[in-house]
């Protein structure tokens, strides 16, 4: 038995075949695929989109087999759009519980809060923050994807010029965030069609938040803390009512309460995955937030809860969070965590393979060799360019593999050094012949060596090592 | 000039924190609750006017086919509860003098009947516990770790104290770094006597680690087994490439526990996991898939952990093993200790928030003992650990239900 297993329980488990039979099974390629079973197969692990198969949207015969495909591989998690035009966040849409049984999408959206009751000055520095926060991590951008305005004032008037502020000096989509019907109202009043998220309805507003979510056509976050039967009671209520887009907010509890706040996501999310529930079926919204509800002697004491809960969240199927701190390290190690969560699990990340010219080198400057897992190759190039090292480094294609892992597994081997040797011309950009490799693929220097006919070098096994190397080698 | 204050200031938060996080978090009733009940029937009657004209003619006319509820339906919720074939084994770590050793307790891990917090399902049986390194010989120590240890960085019978008296430490990894032939080739007989001057130093129980050399770490490891007898130390680590009857055979015939430590692949896992069954019975063994640091392939090392566990409870009976992780490699990711712009923080900070979420990653993931750091990491960990052994029933609704008006 195997891990496989789990994914079964409770489970519908898609076939390939479940999928194809539904098809035009007509081979006739327009998806782009071979014939049917091959587009079969690549909806089933969701690497193509349904309306690649026109025949299917287009002809008479299909209509009653679209709607039951699109039953069949909809996701357990409904998608929920938040915000318009280029800044829209789309946030669920989750088709399995773990990672490992296909991969997670639409990562968690990080929102960062403002309220109506800051200084006009701390409101837009926040704004500016949370707009300009942006690190880059192998070869992509890290970045903040939302605006929570929260009405502390419980005033229209003063919700209404807030997000009237917000919205004309932030691209980014809104969260308005006001238990009272009345203020939510007066905020969306001033920014109509941008689809802002609604939160929240709660056992005791719902009737008008759901008139508001419908008006304005906005997604609406359904509050119960602690309490999934009401939870479930208003989704299906809201449901009925009319609403279709909604986020579910079971409640995020400080440290005594964090054994529910995981145990309710979990439910939720193993009842929507493996349960097939669709009143749970729904993204979550963690809010990390209330860590400030405490009063700490230093702020960095809420910081800190703050950035553990997130990461806690992250893990367990948040797919929104309400932030407040705008330091880095509260945030850079959540949205290291997301990006890394996030990854597709069957592709290893992996960069064009290739050769790369670091500062300016010329004829006499060294020839190192990398892999072309991201990992790898981003710590070396990072190590290079910080050193300000002029260099040339061969990028080998590892099939996106680190270094003692392609060298045990035949992913790098000194005939492919040796063919990327002549691949790169790098013959042409220097007239020594010497090429320094890293340290953990050392017992292939021989044979490269044979091969290439070029002189090998063994480097050290960590690329921070490398200044050092070459002053003291080259 | 400035710089250095702030350093200072800094550092000073950062020494602040340990001890204080939770307590402080205990003060949580003290929050304020706004006033957020509404007079249902007003709001009615001043929406149902309509006053914003434009939108309300885009309502969708499906809502209008239905009638609309005018009360909440109410609905039901099962919990998922799930069984599982398979269950973790237990292992036990450290033995009394009742037992044959000379500990002050011994600390029992594994035991899982669910994965990690389902405690929908079932209760935690063990919390996980968390080991602090401690080093045989000067190491490079990142700003923010060397800041808490390095007045006994040479020192490991004083490094092993202070971890245990001031930091609580509920048990020890004594690492014999210098044993490896590069760094100061420590013979297999000194290191077995620091080895013996820590066990005497300290009661808690033991995790001893060799230099990683799979041919040194094998004498290295039958001197400490043998001048350790019955201590139930956890030998750290046994690897595919080792002489694994050997090595196996020492830690059986002197009472210990073995480290199973493979690379990111569930089939070494399974392979070392069964090579050791033929000399070790299975409380005798705990494994290591090893750990990547939060950016550097903590989704892999997360990934492999999750499946160990998932496929251990559905009954592969080759991977039922507790699960180790060597957590410190958190410090790996530079992002952890190098200095970057301001806008990112200070990197005493920075750092032991790395650690942190590396850590409460795989705890989810499902570790059972965590081989650890820096003192503000482990504490949140221990912390968070002793909340979710605690159970359900505790998070307060009523305090944060309305977090959207609270004022900070």
């Amino acid at each position: 038995m195997s891990e496989r297993e789990v994914s079964k329980i409770g489970a519908k488990e898609l076939s390939p075949i479940d999928v194809y039979m539904l098809l035009p099974r007509t081979n006739c390629k327009k998806c782009g695929q071979e014939n049917c079973m091959a587009f079969a197969t690549k909806l089933v692990n969701r690497e193509l989109a349904l309306e690649l198969c026109t025949p299917l949207l287009e002809e008479k015969q299909y209509a009653k087999a679209y709607p039951k495909l699109w039953g069949l591989l909809k996701p357990p998690v409904k998608e929920v759009t938040v915000g318009a035009g280029d800044s829209a966040v789309k946030i669920g849409g989750k088709l399995v519980m773990y990672r490992h049984e296909l991969a997670y999408i639409n990562p968690t959206a990080v929102a960062i809060d403002v309220t109506d009751e800051m200084s006009e000055r701390e409101l837009l520095d926040r704004l500016r923050k949370t707009e300009g926060f942006s690190y880059i991590y192998i070869g992509r951008e890290l970045k903040l994807n939302m605006i929570a305005v929260r009405s502390t004032s419980n005033d229209p008037d003063k919700f209404k010029a807030t997000v009237k502020k917000v919205s004309s000096n932030a691209k980014l989509p809104l969260m308005l965030c006001s238990l009272n019907p009345e203020v939510i109202e007066a905020g969306l009043m001033v920014a109509p069609k941008t689809r802002p998220l609604i939160c929240a309805a709660t056992e005791n507003n719902w009737k008008d938040m759901a008139e508001l979510s419908l008006m304005y056509n906005c997604p609406l976050t359904v509050s119960a803390p602690n309490n999934l039967k009401m939870l479930r009671s208003l989704v299906k209520t809201l449901l009925e009512y009319g609403v279709k887009d909604l986020v579910l907010d079971p409640g995020t509890f400080p440290p005594e309460g964090i054994a529910d706040t995981l145990v309710n996501f979990t439910m939720i999310r193993r009842m929507a995955c493996k349960r097939g529930d669709e009143l749970l079926g729904f993204p979550i919204i963690g809010t990390p937030i209330v860590a400030w509800a405490q009063k700490a002697e230093a702020p960095e004491i809420n910081m800190w809860n703050e950035a553990y809960m997130a990461s806690m969240l992250i893990t367990r199927y948040a797919d929104i969070l309400i932030m407040h701190s705008t330091e880095g390290w509260v945030l850079l190690p959540n949205v290291f965590l997301r990006e890394n969560i996030y990854t597709d699990p069957r592709k290893p990340v992996a960069v064009e393979p290739g050769l790369r010219e670091f500062g300016k080198p010329d004829e006499a400057s060294p020839v190192m060799l990398t892999t072309n897992f991201a990992l790898t190759y981003y710590t070396v190039a990072s190590d290079i360019e910080s050193a300000g090292l002029n260099c040339y480094l061969i990028v080998a294609d590892t099939e996106g593999h680190a270094v003692d892992t392609s060298v045990a597994g035949r992913k790098l081997t000194a005939e492919n050094i040796a063919e990327a040797i002549k691949t790169t011309l790098v013959e042409k950009k220097v007239k020594h012949r010497k090429l320094i490799i890293p340290g953990k693929a050392a017992r292939l220097s021989g044979e490269i060596q044979e091969l290439s006919s070029w002189e090998v070098l063994v480097g050290p096994r960590d690329s921070s090592e490398i200044p050092k190397y070459l002053s003291e080698k080259w | 000039m400035a710089d250095s204050k702030k350093n200072e200031r800094d550092r000073d938060v950062a020494l602040k924190f340990d001890p204080k996080i939770f307590d402080l978090l205990s003060k949580f009733e003290e929050v304020e609750l706004e006033d957020v009940d509404m007079e249902l029937g007003d709001l009615e009657i001043w929406i149902q006017p309509g006053a914003v004209a434009g939108p309300r003619a885009v309502v969708p006319t499906v809502v209008a086919r239905k009638a609309k509820p005018t009360e909440i339906i109410q609905m039901d919720f099962v919990p998922p509860v799930e069984t599982y074939p398979g269950r973790i084994a237990e292992v036990k770590l450290g033995a009394t003098k009742g037992d044959g050793g000379t500990r002050g307790k011994s600390v029992v891990i594994g035991g899982e009947k669910s994965p990690a917090y389902y405690l929908f399902e079932n209760p935690t049986p063990h919390p996980p516990v968390i080991s602090l390194d401690v080093f045989d010989t000067r190491i490079p120590l990142a700003k923010a770790v060397k800041m808490h240890f390095g007045e006994v960085a040479e020192d490991p019978v004083a490094w092993a104290k202070l971890a245990v008296d001031k930091f609580k430490a509920d048990m020890i990894t004594l690492h014999l770094v210098s044993t490896d032939r590069l760094i100061k080739d420590t013979t297999p007989k000194e290191a077995a006597k620091t080895v013996e001057n820590v066990l005497q130093a300290v009661d808690v129980p033991m995790v001893v680690g060799g230099c990683g050399d799979p041919q040194k770490d094998l004498k290295v490891f039958e001197e400490v087994a043998a001048v350790a007898e019955g201590e139930r130390l956890l030998i750290s680590t046994v690897t595919l490439d080792m002489d694994i009857e050997r090595t196996a055979k020492a830690i059986q015939k002197h009472g210990h526990v073995a480290l199973a430590f493979t690379s990111m692949d569930l089939n070494q896992a399974r392979e070392l996991n069964r090579r050791l069954f033929e000399f070790l019975p299975k409380e005798r063994i705990v494994m290591d898939t090893t750990t990547a640091a939060l950016g550097y392939g903590l989704d892999y090392a997360f990934t492999i952990m999750e499946r160990a566990r998932l496929a251990g409870l559905m009954g592969d009976p080759e991977l039922q093993q507790p699960i180790s992780s060597g957590t410190t490699n958190a410090w790996a990711a530079r992002e952890a200790w190098i200095k970057l712009a301001p806008e990112w923080g200070p990197r005493e900070l920075r750092g032991p928030m790395w650690e942190t979420v590396t850590a409460l990653t795989l705890l989810l993931a499902g570790v059972d003992l965590f081989m650890m750091m820096h003192p503000a990491a482990v504490k949140t960990l221990k912390d968070v650990i002793s909340e979710l052994t605690a159970g359900t029933g505790r998070g307060r609704p009523e305090l944060i239900g309305d977090w959207v008006t609270l004022k900070i």
